[in-house]
């Protein structure tokens, strides 16, 4: 069993927890408002999956993401304010304004980039468990992906490499129940995405994506099990998001007030305030406080963003190659 | 008198002296140790022409095969190289591109820009090109004009075994994707090396042979073709020069046109496809850049606009030929 949780722990969980969605509640709201360019995928809900795993991860960890990468950024401790700004296309941005919501990546933090490409990041992983395997430095490598890319080719291939190489990986399939428009009940032809873990000799694990603990408890069991140097594993995390596949989507393939219901019920920040409070030595006050700090955090960031200059025209040529 | 080795030689020597000087340098592909898992000899195969052999028994985990997953293998190679290693990754020929090409353009070749240029992927992909071998449609290509199109990507292309041994170990110690290109037909070429490591810069052509009345540009294996046809004009008085660009992404724009400042006359020699092609590229690039230069059309020799056919008696008329290289000077010196 685990050691338990400490007091910074839970708290640490909740801020990321806390940041991820007011962050994204705010960029829904700021999109509407105007001046953020391209497409945008919010990671609203989806929060306990995040934190979850990398809160059991240091900096030395690599994680690959996805397009809807936020919530995994600030999770791995990716800058807030350079996150947000990047999304307003700003050259104070992480990427400095040439990568955009999608392609947020902080090598520093382990944090190889969101993507794209579904199914981009798998193959990825497999490289950065490589390197760490052969650094000998204890180092995991995740990979996020969807109900969407458990679909994929690549996603396959990479679940293979890494139990062929035994490599410290783990492939983390947050199925949210729609790629894009397609539910998961129509794509995913075997039901659980975790049982595919059977077919490349790995252990699978399905786990309420609404409870930060279960995330956090599978995801301890597998990265202890890649640590060892045991190989890869799946853990699959059934959750939902708050909004669209992406912003200006009218969701009319969900049913009527499925997001409200889900939003009532199955809130993964109301699930874990109530059990914090009720099994730990955590106050309500203290949650509140980490919700006015973040809150102030997201607010500076939305300003600075917009405030902050756009890319220099001499941009556009800079950084294609290291020396050409 | 310089010690001779062959093509395949000098690219395994250039593998071995900087795995041996960076412990960062890792190789993995298809049977390139050849053999893992199996209850026979491990280095098997060595690679599928036996190019990797030996590096195994004097590197071991270092070399790894992998399954054939092109996607999952080359992503591996990136990937680890932007967690410090310098992979080189073999995708065996360059025509299965197609079941791994994501992994090759959407992402190795975009993270230095798209992560503000903070990112690092010193990764080399060694992958063969080329007709000659009767392979037919899908192992016979020669697709660089592809990964030259993509910003974010170095293109290598060498034609003997002095260039490639240089700007293989070059490519090792980039710090930028390079997509390296080995013409299956050119492994067997016999040519002086040095035994000693050294580098040949990336954008810097090679003039292969000096001459004052018509530039020919080829590459891979078409230099040695465009070096028969030289010596053939030559005895009818018609003098060429031969620019090897070595490498098609950098392009050293200033050596074609130097050339073709002295010779006003420029013929392409490109086994790639005709349309969106090195020929067409550099033809664009001389019509755009020094059309007060030149004194006649510029000429391509290039395959036609079809697959490559397995039949000998095609592939033979498929492929640019000495002879049709010579027709295609001629045609130039003739222009009025």
């Amino acid at each position: 069993m685990a050691a338990a949780l400490s007091r910074e722990d839970l708290l640490e969980a909740y801020r990321r927890m806390k940041t991820i969605r007011e962050f994204e509640e705010r960029v829904h709201v700021e999109f509407a408002k105007g001046g953020i360019p391209g497409f945008v995928h919010l990671y609203a809900g989806e929060e306990a999956s995040a934190a979850g795993v990398c809160m059991n991860l240091t900096d030395e960890d690599k994680i690959a993401s996805t397009h809807r990468g936020h919530g995994h950024c600030i999770a791995k401790g990716v800058e807030v304010k350079g996150m947000m700004a990047e999304i307003f296309g700003k050259r104070t941005g992480t990427c400095h304004g040439k990568g955009g919501s999608m392609h947020i990546a902080d090598l520093d933090t382990g944090m190889l980039g969101a993507n794209g490409i579904v199914g981009g990041g798998p193959p990825l992983v497999c490289g950065a468990a490589l390197a760490a395997k052969m650094k000998r430095n204890g180092g995991v490598a995740i990979a996020f992906f969807g109900d969407g890319a458990s679909n994929q080719g690549t996603t396959f291939e990479s679940m293979n490499l890494a139990a062929a190489w035994k490599l410290p990986a783990i492939f983390v399939a947050e199925n949210n129940g729609y790629a894009e428009a397609t539910s998961a009940k129509f794509s995913v032809a075997c039901g659980d995405v975790s049982t595919r873990a059977a077919g490349f000799g790995m252990p699978g694990v399905t786990v309420d994506g609404h409870d930060f603990f279960a995330v956090h408890e599978a995801m301890r069991e597998a990265v202890e099990r890649a640590r060892r140097g045991e190989g890869p594993s799946l853990v699959e995390v059934k959750l939902d998001r708050f909004y669209g596949h992406f912003e200006g989507d009218n969701q009319n393939y969900r049913p009527q007030d499925e997001v409200k219901n889900i939003r009532a019920t199955k809130d993964c920040l109301n699930r874990f305030r109530d059990r914090v409070t009720r099994e730990h030595d955590i106050s309500a006050n203290e949650l509140d406080a980490v919700d006015a700090e973040v809150a102030r955090l997201i607010d500076e960031a939305v300003e600075e963003a917009r405030a902050a200059p756009d890319p220099q025209p001499a941009d556009l040529l800079t950084d294609v190659y290291i020396k050409y | 008198m310089a010690r001779k080795i062959l093509f395949q030689q000098a690219i395994n020597e250039a593998l071995d002296q900087e795995m041996a000087r960076d412990p960062a340098v890792i190789i993995m592909g298809e049977d390139v140790v050849g053999g893992t898992g199996a209850d026979g000899e491990m280095d098997a195969w060595g690679g599928v022409l036996g190019v990797t052999k030996g590096l195994y028994g004097k590197y071991g985990d270092r070399i790894m095969d992998t399954p054939i997953s092109e996607s999952a293998f080359v992503g591996a190679a990136i990937g680890a190289a932007t967690c410090g290693m310098r992979p080189v990754c073999e995708l065996m020929f360059i025509d299965f591109l197609g079941v791994c090409f994501d992994q090759i353009y959407n992402q190795a070749a975009k993270f230095r820009y798209m992560f503000g240029g903070k990112a690092r992927t010193p990764v080399v992909i060694r992958t063969m090109i080329g007709a000659g071998f009767r392979a037919a449609a899908q192992h016979s290509q020669s697709l660089y004009p592809i990964f030259t199109h993509i910003p974010g990507l170095k293109v290598v292309i060498p034609s003997s075994p002095y260039d490639a041994k240089g700007l293989l170990i070059q490519a090792i110690r980039d710090d930028d994707p390079v997509i390296f290109c080995e013409h299956k037909a050119l492994y067997a070429m016999e040519g002086e090396v040095p035994e000693e490591s050294y580098t040949i810069p990336f954008g810097e052509a090679n003039i292969v042979r000096e001459g004052k009345d018509v530039t020919i540009v080829a590459l891979a294996r078409m230099v040695s073709y465009a070096q028969k046809a030289a010596e053939a004009l030559a005895k009818e008085g018609i003098s060429c020069e031969i620019i090897d660009p070595r490498t098609t992404s950098p392009l050293d724009e200033d050596t074609i046109l130097e050339s073709v400042e002295n010779t006003g006359r420029l013929v392409i020699v490109d086994e790639s496809s005709p349309r969106c092609g090195m020929a067409a590229d550099i033809s664009a690039m001389v019509a755009q850049k020094g059309f007060d230069l030149l004194e006649a059309p510029i000429q391509m020799v290039t395959p036609p606009h079809t697959p490559v056919p397995f039949s000998g008696v095609l592939e033979d008329l498929y492929i640019p030929s000495a002879e049709k290289i010579e027709a295609a000077v001629r045609k130039c010196v003739e222009y009025a």
